[in-house]
């Protein structure tokens, strides 16, 4: 049975690690703000949601890049670019397109939701499954700004006179800030929540 | 009274994901600690860190504000050419209305990942030397470690290879010098996370 600081009456500081008496709210050894359990965490959680799914919309609906060749001009939405790649047979790229800029953000949306929900209400699942889940979330979360680096990259070397150029589109600007609002979401849920449960409620846990 | 309460807090350490309680005893070279319940690493104590991760920020700064300069991916289609500098796909989005775009990829792939260079090579430098911690180190360090996940030169990498991938069907595409760079910045950023002990280095700027 694992002690927690909490149960000892001590509160610690999630940058250094360092526990002091339950009053403190600043932690002397790196200056940081302390505090047992985040009250706010779920607030600003569901706040920074809502904003990273209404940014993933018009993400979705607009053109995130405009390709203009001498013979042609096309532009192209995350989902519509990845499948012409697909048609012209480049398959990995489109599938690297698909799971960073599709899966990866609804998955996220998800992810949170349930972790968010599964704190306040509890779960079917054990905390320490939930806890891989808020693991795979934070580090898996910032790699869906390579579509955005890569429309950078595209219009920044594309701009070959009349042969051929690329400009972004506003979908670059919404996709980017639908990651950035998603990633503080994942960063303002307090992952000490889901092992709280186990002291409550003493869970069997598989892990 | 006060400093025996004190004392005996000093050896003990709280895991900052899920608030499991710990007491450290004497922690020797080459040791490492993970919590119980959740494996996060609590501390890792490697021989020459210190050592290591100064000589590798060091050679990253260097590569990072060297490859600035170079062209990372250069493109030909119909007699026309053109190459783009990290900076140029920076500024991709600069004047019209992305420009809050091009500010944020500037920071994410630029001066985010520099500026944490630069402070760690800064906070550690006088700790390597066993002298005391230069000023404003600890606010230093801090802010080093809330980027950690704003820094995204690696995904910058990831996506030149998908652009390359893109570009092969409409131009002649080549990788530039800057390209390797970065890639070298990736690897050495690796070792440093790897080497790091966040545990270590506020205990030692704590003295
Ligand atoms: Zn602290
Ligand atoms: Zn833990």
């Amino acid at each position: 049975m694992t002690v927690t600081a909490r149960e000892k009456g001590l509160v610690a500081c999630r940058e250094c690690a360092r526990v002091w008496p339950a009053d403190h709210t600043h932690c002397s050894v790196c200056g940081n703000t302390i505090r047992s359990r985040d009250t706010q965490s779920l607030q600003k959680v569901w706040a920074w949601w809502i904003a990273g799914v209404l940014a993933y919309i018009p993400a979705n609906l607009y053109p995130m890049l405009k390709t203009r060749t001498l013979f042609q001009t096309s532009e192209d939405t995350i989902i519509a670019g990845a499948l012409e790649l697909a048609s012209h047979g480049s398959w990995s790229v489109a599938i690297i397109i698909l799971i960073a800029s599709v899966a990866i953000p609804l998955g996220k949306f998800f992810a949170i939701a349930y972790l968010a929900l599964a704190v306040r209400s509890g779960a079917t699942w054990p905390p320490g499954r939930q806890y891989i889940l808020y693991e795979v979330v934070e580090y898996i979360g910032r790699w869906s700004m390579i579509d955005v680096f890569v429309v950078a990259i595209l219009c920044s070397l594309v701009q070959l006179n009349v042969a051929a150029s690329i400009t972004p589109g506003i979908a670059a600007l919404t996709f980017a800030l639908s990651v950035i609002f998603t990633m503080l979401s994942a960063q303002s849920l307090d992952p000490r929540l889901i092992w709280d449960r186990i002291e409550t409620k003493d869970t069997k846990d598989p892990v | 009274m006060k400093d025996v309460a004190q004392l005996d807090l000093d050896t003990l350490i709280a895991c900052p994901k899920c608030d499991a309680l710990y007491r450290v005893g004497v922690v020797n070279k080459g040791d490492q600690g993970r919590c119980e319940r959740c494996h996060t690493r609590l501390f890792t104590r490697r021989r020459d860190a210190g050592l290591v991760i100064i000589a590798t920020a060091f050679a990253s700064t260097v590569l990072v504000i060297a490859a600035l300069f170079l062209p990372f991916i250069e493109i030909r289609r119909l007699g026309f050419s053109n190459a783009a500098t990290i900076v140029d796909a920076a500024l991709a989005f600069y004047g019209g209305p992305l420009f809050a775009l091009s500010l944020a990829v500037l920071a994410l792939i630029i001066a985010l990942p520099l500026a944490r260079l630069v402070l760690t090579i800064y906070t550690l430098t006088p700790l390597v030397l066993d002298r005391k911690p230069w000023p404003g180190a600890k606010r230093a360090f801090r802010f080093s470690e809330a980027m950690r996940p704003w820094s995204m030169a690696e995904i910058f990498v990831v996506g030149c290879a998908v652009s390359l991938i893109k570009l092969t069907d409409l131009a002649r595409v080549e990788i530039g010098p800057a390209f390797w760079m970065f890639v070298a910045v990736v690897v050495l950023m690796a070792v440093q996370n790897v080497v790091m002990c966040r545990w270590s280095v506020w205990k030692a700027l704590d003295r």
